[in-house]
């Protein structure tokens, strides 16, 4: 109980911000925080309140996967690369061959999630293919 | 005379059947329990008791269905007058939560490869579901990076021996 008194700020935090699907759960020393927020505003705002009690996410006691409840099917994705294209692949894996790019600050469309990382997505020009999602950020 | 019988015959099967009608308007409580009580099979937890014909019902069911379900039950009993539904509604306790499950290692280090190839001046190890960051970055990639590991939902992300600039 120990770590959700440390992190009792994000938690709350949270839980407030109608975060839906919250699940807190400690295991061997680490805070386990899953849950699904409203905008990707409030997931950057938890990740700022987690920046602030464990300064550059160092402890390594908390493992925060958030997701963005926006991001459904038929959504627009920005393309968040730091400045460089985003690779569309055939498949969801970086063995997979390369279809397509989409450029950075591109948007794109969400067709579905082949898992949290791999989504299927399509370019205006048309091109269709799997991209790493790290690298989508829903438009809001 | 045969008229005068039959008028009788009659009279005797009205007057039997006016007694059997009588009858079956008052059953006996004890009866209507029974009948109640068998007809309550469907719905466990619920009991019923009669007085004057009128079924009070008690006791816990999981949900306003069952609920509901109990007292039409009830009500539809031949010879209930009405129905007094005591029954509470107790939903069952919600089921603990799962343990968070860590992604096994062969699929948690393909996946941490594909991410920190993009990440130059940084190592990454995975052994029994921890993700060990070493080597240097600036805070804000390292930020990035972090949300991206923890996304694969490791064991944990040790990241002790990263230098952040």
């Amino acid at each position: 109980m120990a770590l959700q008194d440390k992190y009792k700020e994000l938690i709350d935090a949270a839980k407030s911000s109608g975060t839906t699907n919250l699940q807190v759960a400690e295991q061997d020393g680490v805070l386990h925080i899953d849950g699904e927020a409203p905008s990707g505003a409030v997931k950057d705002q938890l990740w700022d309140i987690y920046g602030k009690i464990d300064p550059n996410f160092l402890a390594g006691d908390v493992v925060m996967n958030i997701n963005v409840a926006t991001a459904v099917a038929g959504a627009k994705l920005t393309v968040t690369t730091d400045s460089t294209n985003l690779n569309i692949r055939k498949g969801p894996g970086t063995d997979q061959p390369i279809v397509g790019k989409a450029a950075h600050n591109e948007v794109v469309s969400l067709i579905s999630k082949q898992s949290d990382q791999w989504w299927l997505i399509r370019t205006d020009g048309g091109a269709e293919g799997y991209a790493y999602a790290q690298y989508l950020t829903p438009v809001e | 005379m045969t008229m005068k019988m039959k008028h009788l015959t009659s009279l005797a099967l009205a007057a039997g059947l006016m007694f059997m009608i009588s009858c079956k308007s008052k059953p006996k409580d004890a009866d209507i329990k029974a009948a109640v009580v068998a007809a309550l099979q469907s719905s466990p937890g619920v009991s019923a008791d009669v007085k004057d014909g009128v079924v009070t019902l008690t006791g816990a069911v999981a949900n306003e269905a069952d609920k509901d379900a109990a007292e039409n039950t009830a009500k539809v009993t031949a010879g209930v007058k009405s129905v007094v539904d005591n029954i509470t509604v107790t939903p069952p306790p919600p089921p603990p939560p799962a343990a968070p499950v860590a992604t096994a290692d062969d699929a948690l280090k393909t996946s941490v490869a594909d991410i920190v190839k993009d990440f130059p001046g940084i190592t990454a190890d995975v052994k029994d579901g921890v993700i060990t960051i070493t080597g240097e970055a600036k805070a804000d990639r390292w930020k990035k990076l972090k949300m991206a590991l923890d996304a694969l939902k490791p064991k944990k992300v040790d990241a002790s021996g990263l230098k952040v600039k």
